[in-house]
Parts: structure tokens; C-alpha cells; sequence
């Protein structure tokens, strides 16, 4: 029994055992389930794909396409035929260098599962690959947006991997996680729900330019990176960072923000680029298949109530007309007026103009996910205000996941509307932006809009290649959403990032959960 | 007559007015100062106890309030929430236990004195217990959308064996006793027998168990609630208002503290009362009172 | 009996709601290629087609391949396996320890302070839940004391020390509810025991009190006390859950409810063929020890 007591108090008095290596302990926002960033569209997923894997192209800070893999690139005068050379040095985990053949395989695997990807190839011709390091891309015709698509930040980003595991059918998980990104992931420690392990790759050659949002050198300055992923409770995950127990919180809980700023040893930062809440419309069946009515709860939706309830924080969060990320180059307030001017009496009169007979709303709520968790009981309620009949459901997400995909009637297991979040590069522009996807129940996304005008409109600007031009068309694009009601979007809230005050050079662009140029001092 | 030897022990006393108090609250909690335990609004978010704000209410109106318990994370009453709480959690107690109990004696008296039930029921209750309480729970929330009905149902169901299977070992034990074999050798028939002989010797045991189920499925709902698979989170129970107030735990306990004050009064009191009314059922401690 | 078992979770989980492909693909998944994982999941076949398959496996003695994460079943419960054994282990040895002197004391000294003093606060450990206590545990042992961590497993093998430092307080937070189960039921079995005649028998024959006590009261209590004890352990798991949850063990109780949650089919089978398997040779045990306890129980 002494010896117990004494062995207590030795472990105690000298802590866990002294590793030569700098260990970055991370607590991630979520579970890591899926190791195949192309398979799934998950954020987990995606972070870990920024670990191991490298890209053709990145976003930088000013949401500037910079070249990352690509050394130089040329593109013909008639925009059909764009050739990009691969810079010197680019090897995987494995010791083969990266060919050519391995950035066509992946970018073809990619472009079967990633909307903005699908939306490319529908322009490419073919490809080729003249020499080891260049390859060449074929179009049929003209594409604005082959730069934005191969350097686009988020969901699902085009990663390169070696040409056998690219090869893997796209509806299928790799199992091979060979990559020639700034980190090796070390398999064999790899305990699903418990931890994640990524050691530092010696033999990554970064550029020489400053990181930069997912542009840029990926310097390395720790030898390992554990990413916990048991620590799912919030006040636990406070607690922890509080002691030093863990280094970094990716996301931490609204609730938590100001307590965590005022802890010593802490530091709490907003990242620059933020994310933006929805609530989404089955326009498949009554009452939101008439537009008039999607119009009218439009008009009952106050940014602010949902901000307020569901973020807190005011500095955290702003309200924001656009249904492309305000502060981002197509953000504009085209359409917007039906929800700036919302208030109890405009959307009453609206909900009675409509015709509305009454039909409830099937509302579905998520009950574990804190972070949208409140804004079904917002719109709810502002519903109810304006005089709709609301029957707010709530399940866990994965049921809500599951039942969204359903076309069927409410009576068979269907839903009306859900609320969810969007990262703003998922969301930026009218091409990537899903919510946008109006080819009726062929849709990429739930929710089903049907509108040819703006499908059209999409069209045109995937086409465009003039900066200008571009503009012009994504405001008749926002324009023509809102008066059609595809979806609400309810305001933007930044998620703050929490480290230990002795965690440097942590990238918080807000682009993606990046762990390249980060020190632990 | 003399007042019930039952009514004369101090455990009973305390228990049984607690829970005739609660009672009372919970049925007469919209006369209680409460508001619409639903309502919310988001100025009004994260008060501690006592101090005051403003609600909407679903006309548009906005009332001033003081909210003597504070309020939540989304600007809800607590107190309201409190006690409307009151009625759910009295509700899933009392309903489980009888459940559970009825269940559990039915099975565990054939388990016990019929020898060939013994062998299919137990495996069946085995096949039961075996699979975890909360797997239980969440399957049949999910299958059937949490309410009432579903979770009172779902935590009994886990219950039942755990019944079974004390009524049976005493059974077993009781069996033996010379006074069974004598009423056999009488040629009494078998439930004559398992009504007259052993159940009543089954009741302190069973008391203190059927107290400790109902104070068990108060706590499990909490639990459920929790993890997420309780009741709905626009029904106030205390384990809903617990659950939704742990992010902020260090800051504003409140949320944790009133309801679990409320949560361990109530559970105390009713194994209190258990505990009494063995004291005075027991015909064997009665001996030593 | 886990034949049973089998087939009842089997279905339970077919009938639930909840399309794990759909979980699986993600947010911005179309339905084709939801469909398309269906389909590749196995989950367009038949009811009967799917049990078949997965008990010709079961009998090889493959559990299968997670849903959601891309290992072996058998791999994620061996994985699992030692927190959760470790957390549990402990914190019955520690109830029981507590526990039976405890409530035998309360009986013997039955209507004194001691008594009242002992029931009250295992009353006290009833009624208060589990995650309230450990934020309580956690807010002033580890935030404001500083003594011990605030989450976290550490295995055996990187270190004894560590791994008890870490489980004290979840063990602490699990196992009062099973002190105060066991106390309850030791005591009240205890003083059944103790108003037997063969307890004034043997008080009349002269022997020493504690001799009376363990070898004639507690011994004739054992019946229901081992028995609490073996529902104690089933029970083990819903309080496992919660408390792996708040301190971020990686054990099985949470893989349960993760797996239910992602709708892992596969997962969810396995770990409770495996639960179900444990409780099957601990009550095999338990059933065997009455017949140590109780002369009078014949098989």
C-alpha cells in the first residue's frame, strides 16, 4: 500500500516522462471516421487530407489562387489549353517522386465526386502528360474557373496522391494513405475515437514563400501531432486547455469564449474567414413548394434572433444580406431586401397573400450538435410568430442526416426544412455553392430547387472568364435565389480558435484546420 | 383506531410529504409564478438567479420577468422550466416502477416455482440484460421518436430482469422453507401457494427495490438526456435542463445545481420513504422496533 | 441464449431508423451516391440474406468490418477494451470493498448513528447523477486543487503511475452509486439475516459478535448481496457511458453509443455479442456461488 502511495506521488511530482520530440496536441471539432477526403466532403476528413496530402494550388490569405505543387503554369490565348509544370523536389512518404500520372489520376477521381470537380470535367476534353513533370488539360470550351476549382480551399479539396491508390474506384475508401504532404500519418497508432498520430515528414521541401491560408511554405516545427479524439465534452475540453493537458481547441464552444479569454496561459483568436448559417426548404412538398410561401417565412426571419440565441458572443458574429460570405468578391445585397426589412407584420401579410391552408412544418432539430443546436428553436418560433404551424422534431444528427435524403411525403418519413452551417469557401461563389444546385429532385443537394432561370444563370457564369462579367452575373444569380426562396441564410458567426499562449504561428484563416507552421515554444 | 403502525415511523413521514409537496407542485406549476416554460428570448440569455429580463411571448409581446432561478443558454425561465419538470420526472418514476415491478413478480414467481418456465425465462430475461440498458433506450427513442411513452418503456424494459431475477433467488430460498413443503404436502394448489406463502415474503425486498427502480428511472433520464436521447428538448425535465446547461458548467452552474438539487430531493425522499415503509412492513424487523 | 441475442439485435437495428450510407457520405452527398454506398454496404439484400452472411461469418469467428471506421470489429473491441475493463474492474473492487463493511456495520448497528450517519450518505450517492458529481469532482480536485488530471486514459503499458492517476476520479464518480446500491441491500439482507433464530442461537451459545456477524449473518445474506452485485456489474455499462463521456476514456461504452449514433450495424452486433458473452460468465459465476452461499439451493 506505501509503495502505491509513493509511486502516486513520484508520477505525480514528475509528470508524464520527459520525450526528446515537440508533441502539438490538438482537440479537433469532431470525430475523425473517414481517412479518404475525396469519399467524403466532411471537414474531419479534409483536415486530415491537409496533413499528409499536397495540392496543385492553394487560397491565400487574400482569397488569391497561388500555385503550391505548380511551379509555372501557361494558358492559351483562346483559354482551352492549359499547361502546368511540377516544381523540383516533390516526393511521397514513400520515396517515389510525383509524376505527372499521379496528379491526372487524382484530379479524375476527384472530379467524380466533388461538385465544383463534377462541374470542371464537364469541361475537359482530356487530359495528358507530355513529360514526368507537366501535364497538360484539354477544354472543350472556354471555363472561368479551372485555377479556383484546383486551388479551392474546402470540400472537397483535389489533394494528389500516388496514381495506384487514385486509381481506387471513387465510391470507395482508400485504404492506402501514402501522401506528399509536410506530415506522415502514423498508421499503426491510429485508434478510431480515441487518438490520431501525424509525425513530421524530414523530407518535405516547402516553397519559400510565407504560409499563406492553404498557400504558401508548409514549414514544420514540431516532430508530432496528436489529435485527441476522445475529448468530445465541451466544459472537459475547457478544462483541459485551462491545465495543459491538451495545446490546441480547434473550435471551441460559443459558451466558452469568454471564460477562456480571460484565462491566463490561454489565448483566444477569431479566424479571419468565418462561416455562415442556413435554413434549408424541401421544395418538393407542401407547404414550401410554393415560393410565396418559402417568401413569406423569408420575411419572418429576423439574422439577429438566430445570431443571438445561437452564437451569443456579438463579436463572434454580424448579420449579412448575402448568400455568398460577406467580405467575399461575390457577396452583394441583389434580392435581399425580403429579409432586411423582416419583421412579424410584412411576413403575416405574405404567409396570408400566399394562400398557406395551414399545413404543419416539419421542422428537424438536431439534438447533439451545440453548434446549430438552437436555430431550429429560432426559425420555429419566428414561424409560429408569422403564422405558420410548426412541428419542430428533434433527433440526433445522423438520424436528421439520414432523413433529409428523403424525397418521401411527411407522412412516409419525409421533413420540411433543417438549419445547417457552411464554411465560407464552401459557399463563396455560385458555382461550388450547393444550395444554388436548382435542377429540381435531380439536385446535387437536399432541399431539391427547381429553377431553370437560375440554373441558366449558373450556367453562363461557369462559362465567363471576365472578372467583371462575373460579378454582374452572380448578383442576377443571388437575385433570382431569393426570389425564388432556395434557401434562408441566416447570418455569419466566426468560431474561435483556443490555444496555450506559448502556441505560435497557428494558421487561423478560417479556410481549413491547417497545422503546417506552427510552434510550440 | 389507532393510527397504521406505518404512519408512526419518522423515514415515512419525511419521504411521503416530500413527495406529496412535489406532487402538489407539479400539478398546480401554471398557477406558480411560472411562464411558458418554452419560451425564450435570446437578450435575455445566461442570467443568474434573481435577476430580471424580458420574454417574447408567441403573439409578438414582450413581458418583463424576473427569473428567480435564472435563466439558460437559450434565455428560457428556469424556474418555470423547473417545475413543469416536476411532472415528467414524477411521471417516468412512478410509471417505470410499476412497469417493471409488475413485470419482473409475474415472470420471477413462474421463474421460481414453476421448474420448466425457469430455464426459458431466465435465458429470455439473460438475452435481455445482455444487451446494454442504453442501447435499449436509444433504439427504441429512435425507432419510435422520443416521448413519454418511449422512454418510460425503454428504461423499464431494462428493469424487468433485474426483478425477475431477485424474486426469483427468493423464491428459490423461500421454497425450501418448511412451511412451503408443508402447505404442498396439503395438496394446496401452486398459486394459492405462490400468493399466500411467497409473495409476502417477497414485499420488504421488493419495496426497497421498486424504490430503488423508481429513483433509478429518474437518474436514467437525466442520463438519457445527456447523451441526447431523452425526452424531446421542448419538454422541460430536470435532465433536458441539466443537459443543455453542462457546456457552461463553470461559469453559470446554476443550470446544473437547481435542477440536480431538485433531482436529489426527489430521489431522496423516495428511498427514504422505501426505506420506512420496509422498516414497517418487514414482519421480521418488526420484532426488533 | 446468444443465439437469441443475435437475432433480436439484428433486427432491432434493421428496423431502426437512420441509413448509416447516408451518414456516411456526408454532408453534401447526393442521393445516388448514397444509394451507391447502400448497395455497397450490403444493405440492399434481403433481411434474411443479411443475417446469413453475417452469421456464416459469426461462426468463423469474424465479427466483421466497422461501417464507419474501416477496421475490423474485432480490432475496434480489442482496442476498447482495456479502459473500460480497467475503469470497471476497479471501481467494483473498490465498491464492494466499501460497500459490504459498510452495510453490515449499518445493520449490526442497526436504528444508531452510525446506522442512520452510513444510510444517509450512500442515500446521499443515489440520488445525485453521475455527471454532476464528476463536474463537481473534476471543478474542485482538478481545476481548483490541481491533483489530479482533468480527462484523459493512459494504458498499463506507458506506465502503472499514470494509469491510476487517471482513473481515481472516474472511479470515485462511478462507484458511488454501487456503494450505495450495495450498502443498501447488504444492510437490509444483513438484518434479515440477523432476526433469525439462529443468530439468537448462536449469540445464546456465547460466541464472539463478530463471529456472529460474518460467519452467521453475513454468510446467510450472501444470496441477495451477490446477486445485487451481479445486476451491479450490468448495470456497470449505462454508468460507464457517462462517465467515459465526461473524462474522454476510450472504452466500449462509448463505442456503443457512437456506433448506435453513426448507425454502424456492424459495430453495435459485435460489442454486444461480446457484452452479452462477459455477462453470461460472470452470472454463470454468480449462479455457481450460491450454492457455496446457500447449502439449501439444489440444481
Amino acid at each position: 500500500m506505501r509503495k502505491l502511495i509513493a509511486l502516486l506521488a513520484f508520477s505525480a511530482a514528475f509528470g508524464v516522462s520527459h520525450a526528446q520530440d515537440k508533441v502539438l496536441r490538438v482537440v479537433p471539432h469532431s470525430n475523425l471516421a473517414i481517412l479518404d477526403p475525396i469519399w467524403t466532403t466532411a471537414y474531419m476528413s479534409r483536415n486530415h487530407g491537409y496533413m499528409i496530402y499536397d495540392t496543385l494550388f492553394g487560397t491565400d490569405e487574400k482569397n488569391k489562387i497561388q500555385p503550391q505543387m505548380v511551379e509555372s503554369w501557361t494558358e492559351s490565348p483562346d483559354h482551352r489549353l492549359w499547361t502546368f509544370k511540377l516544381r523540383k523536389g516533390l516526393e511521397f512518404h514513400d520515396g517515389k517522386p510525383v509524376t505527372s500520372e499521379d496528379v491526372t489520376a487524382s484530379l479524375a477521381r476527384w472530379g467524380k465526386r466533388d461538385a465544383m470537380g463534377v462541374a470542371l470535367f464537364t469541361f475537359i476534353d482530356r487530359m495528358d502528360t507530355p513529360a514526368p513533370d507537366t501535364f497538360r488539360i484539354f477544354l472543350r470550351e472556354a471555363c472561368g474557373f479551372v485555377l479556383e476549382a484546383l486551388g479551392k480551399p474546402s470540400s472537397s479539396v483535389p489533394f494528389i496522391m500516388p496514381k495506384r491508390v487514385a486509381e481506387t474506384d471513387a465510391f470507395k475508401q482508400i485504404e492506402d494513405y501514402t501522401g506528399s504532404g509536410p506530415y506522415v500519418f502514423k498508421r499503426d497508432e491510429f485508434k478510431p475515437g480515441d487518438k490520431a498520430v501525424y509525425l513530421k515528414n524530414r523530407k518535405y521541401v516547402p516553397r519559400k514563400e510565407p504560409a499563406s491560408g492553404s498557400a504558401g511554405g508548409k514549414n514544420v516545427y514540431v516532430d508530432r501531432v496528436e489529435w485527441n479524439l476522445a475529448l468530445r465534452d465541451v466544459q472537459a475540453q475547457a478544462n483541459a486547455l485551462v491545465k495543459g493537458e491538451v495545446d490546441v481547441i480547434e473550435a471551441i464552444a460559443f459558451d466558452q469564449y469568454a471564460s477562456l479569454s480571460k484565462e491566463k496561459g490561454v489565448k483566444v483568436v477569431k479566424p479571419a474567414v468565418g462561416q455562415q448559417y442556413m435554413c434549408r426548404f424541401n421544395h418538393l412538398l407542401p407547404p414550401f413548394d410554393k415560393a410565396a410561401v418559402r417568401r413569406a417565412a423569408l420575411a419572418s426571419f429576423d439574422q439577429r434572433a438566430f445570431l443571438k440565441a445561437q452564437v451569443g458572443v456579438e463579436e463572434l458574429y454580424n448579420t449579412c444580406p448575402s448568400m455568398f460570405t460577406c467580405g467575399s468578391p461575390y457577396a452583394s445585397t441583389a434580392g435581399s431586401e425580403i429579409m432586411a426589412k423582416s419583421n412579424v407584420r410584412n411576413a403575416q401579410e405574405l404567409l396570408k397573400a400566399s394562400g398557406y391552408n395551414g399545413t404543419p412544418v416539419v421542422l428537424m432539430k438536431p439534438t447533439d450538435l451545440d453548434a446549430i443546436g438552437k436555430l431550429p428553436d429560432v426559425a420555429a418560433q419566428l414561424m409560429r410568430q408569422a403564422g405558420f404551424k410548426v412541428d419542430l422534431q428533434a433527433m440526433d444528427w445522423q438520424t436528421l442526416v439520414s432523413r433529409r435524403a428523403k424525397k418521401d411525403p411527411v407522412a412516409s418519413g419525409g421533413w420540411n426544412m433543417f438549419c445547417t452551417a457552411w464554411v465560407a469557401p464552401d459557399i463563396w461563389s455560385p458555382i461550388n455553392n450547393a444550395a444554388l444546385d436548382a435542377r429540381g429532385d435531380k439536385s446535387g443537394w437536399f432541399g431539391w430547387p427547381l429553377d431553370d432561370k437560375l440554373q441558366d444563370l449558373r450556367g453562363k457564369f461557369m462559362r465567363e472568364t471576365d472578372a467583371a462579367k462575373k460579378k454582374k452575373l452572380s448578383e442576377e444569380i443571388q437575385a433570382e435565389a431569393f426570389a425564388n426562396g432556395t434557401h434562408a441564410p441566416l447570418g455569419e458567426y466566426q468560431a474561435p480558435v483556443a490555444m496555450r499562449s506559448n502556441v505560435t504561428g497557428l494558421n487561423t484563416s478560417g479556410l481549413a484546420h491547417i497545422y503546417w507552421n506552427v510552434k510550440k515554444n | 383506531m389507532a393510527t397504521p403502525r406505518v404512519f408512526r415511523n419518522w423515514s415515512v413521514r419525511i419521504g411521503a410529504s416530500v413527495l406529496v409537496l412535489l406532487v402538489f407542485v407539479a400539478a398546480a406549476a401554471p398557477w406558480l409564478g411560472t411562464v411558458d416554460p418554452t419560451l425564450f428570448d435570446a437578450g435575455s440569455r445566461d442570467l443568474v438567479p434573481g435577476k430580471a429580463g424580458e420574454i417574447t411571448t408567441l403573439d409578438g409581446e414582450i413581458i418583463k420577468h424576473t427569473f428567480m432561478m435564472g435563466s439558460d443558454s437559450f434565455g428560457r425561465d428556469i424556474y418555470s422550466r423547473v417545475l413543469y419538470g416536476t411532472r415528467v420526472s414524477l411521471a417516468v418514476g412512478l410509471l417505470a416502477a410499476t412497469l417493471a415491478l409488475s413485470f419482473g413478480i409475474v415472470f420471477g414467481l413462474s421463474a421460481g416455482y414453476i421448474r420448466w418456465m425457469d430455464g426459458v425465462l431466465m435465458r429470455f430475461m439473460d438475452g435481455i440484460m445482455a444487451i446494454p440498458a442504453i442501447l435499449i433506450a436509444i433504439a427504441l427513442v429512435a425507432l419510435w421518436r422520443g416521448s413519454l411513452a418511449t422512454v418510460v418503456v425503454a428504461i423499464a424494459i431494462p428493469e424487468i430482469p433485474r426483478v425477475t431475477r431477485l424474486v426469483r433467488s427468493l423464491v428459490l430460498s423461500i421454497r425450501e422453507e418448511p412451511y412451503v413443503e408443508a402447505a404442498v404436502s396439503l395438496g394446496t394448489p401452486t398459486w394459492k401457494i405462490m400468493f399466500r406463502h411467497i409473495l409476502p415474503n417477497c414485499v420488504a425486498p421488493l419495496v426497497v427495490q421498486g424504490t430503488y427502480i423508481c429513483a433509478a428511472a429518474i437518474l436514467v433520464e437525466a442520463i438519457l438526456s445527456f447523451l441526447g436521447v431523452g425526452l424531446p428538448p421542448d419538454i422541460p425535465t430536470w435532465g433536458n435542463i441539466m443537459s443543455e446547461g453542462r457546456a457552461q458548467f463553470n461559469q453559470y452552474p446554476h443550470n446544473i445545481f437547481i435542477p440536480g438539487a431538485f433531482l436529489a430531493a426527489t430521489v431522496l425522499a423516495v428511498n427514504i420513504l422505501g426505506d420506512g415503509l420496509r422498516d414497517t412492513l418487514d414482519p421480521k424487523m418488526a420484532k426488533r422496533v | 441464449m446468444l443465439v437469441i441475442v443475435a437475432v433480436l439485435v439484428f433486427l432491432l437495428l434493421r428496423l431502426t431508423p437512420g441509413d448509416p450510407a447516408a451518414i456516411l457520405a456526408g454532408d453534401a452527398a447526393s442521393t445516388e451516391q448514397i444509394a451507391r454506398i447502400r448497395a455497397d454496404l450490403g444493405l440492399e439484400k434481403p433481411i434474411v440474406v443479411q443475417f446469413g452472411i453475417w452469421a456464416g461469418r459469426l461462426l468463423r469467428g469474424d465479427l466483421g468490418e466497422s461501417f464507419y471506421y474501416k477496421i475490423t470489429v474485432a480490432e475496434l473491441i480489442s482496442q476498447r477494451l482495456e479502459p473500460t475493463l480497467s475503469l470497471s474492474a476497479l471501481t467494483i473492487v473498490f465498491a464492494v470493498l466499501v460497500a459490504v463493511p459498510l452495510g453490515a456495520l449499518a445493520a449490526w448497528r442497526f436504528g444508531g448513528w452510525l446506522d442512520r450517519a452510513l444510510m444517509g450518505f450512500s442515500v446521499m450517492g443515489f440520488s445525485v447523477p453521475g455527471f454532476v458529481l464528476a463536474y463537481i469532482l473534476i471543478y474542485v480536485v482538478s481545476l481548483k486543487l490541481g491533483w489530479l488530471p482533468v480527462q484523459g486514459y493512459r494504458r498499463i503499458a506507458d506506465g502503472a503511475g499514470p494509469w491510476l492517476q487517471h482513473l481515481i476520479l472516474p472511479c470515485l464518480t462511478l462507484s458511488v452509486i454501487f456503494i450505495a446500491l450495495i450498502a443498501r441491500v447488504t444492510r437490509a439482507a444483513v438484518l434479515e439475516a440477523l432476526g433469525e433464530d439462529y443468530i439468537r442461537t448462536a449469540r445464546a451459545k456465547g460466541l464472539p459478535e463478530v463471529r456472529v456477524l460474518v460467519r452467521h449473518g453475513l454468510a446467510n445474506a450472501a444470496v441477495p448481496i451477490v446477486t445485487v452485485i451481479g445486476i451491479g456489474i450490468a448495470l456497470l455499462i449505462g454508468g460507464v457511458v457517462v462517465t467515459e463521456s465526461v473524462y474522454a476514456i476510450p472504452g466500449l461504452g462509448r463505442l456503443t453509443v457512437d456506433a448506435v449514433l453513426a448507425r454502424d450495424f456492424p459495430t453495435i452486433q459485435g460489442v454486444i455479442l461480446f457484452f452479452s458473452f462477459l455477462y453470461v460468465m460472470v452470472n454463470l459465476l454468480i449462479d455457481l456461488s450460491y450454492v457455496f452461499f446457500d447449502p439449501r439451493i439444489r440444481y
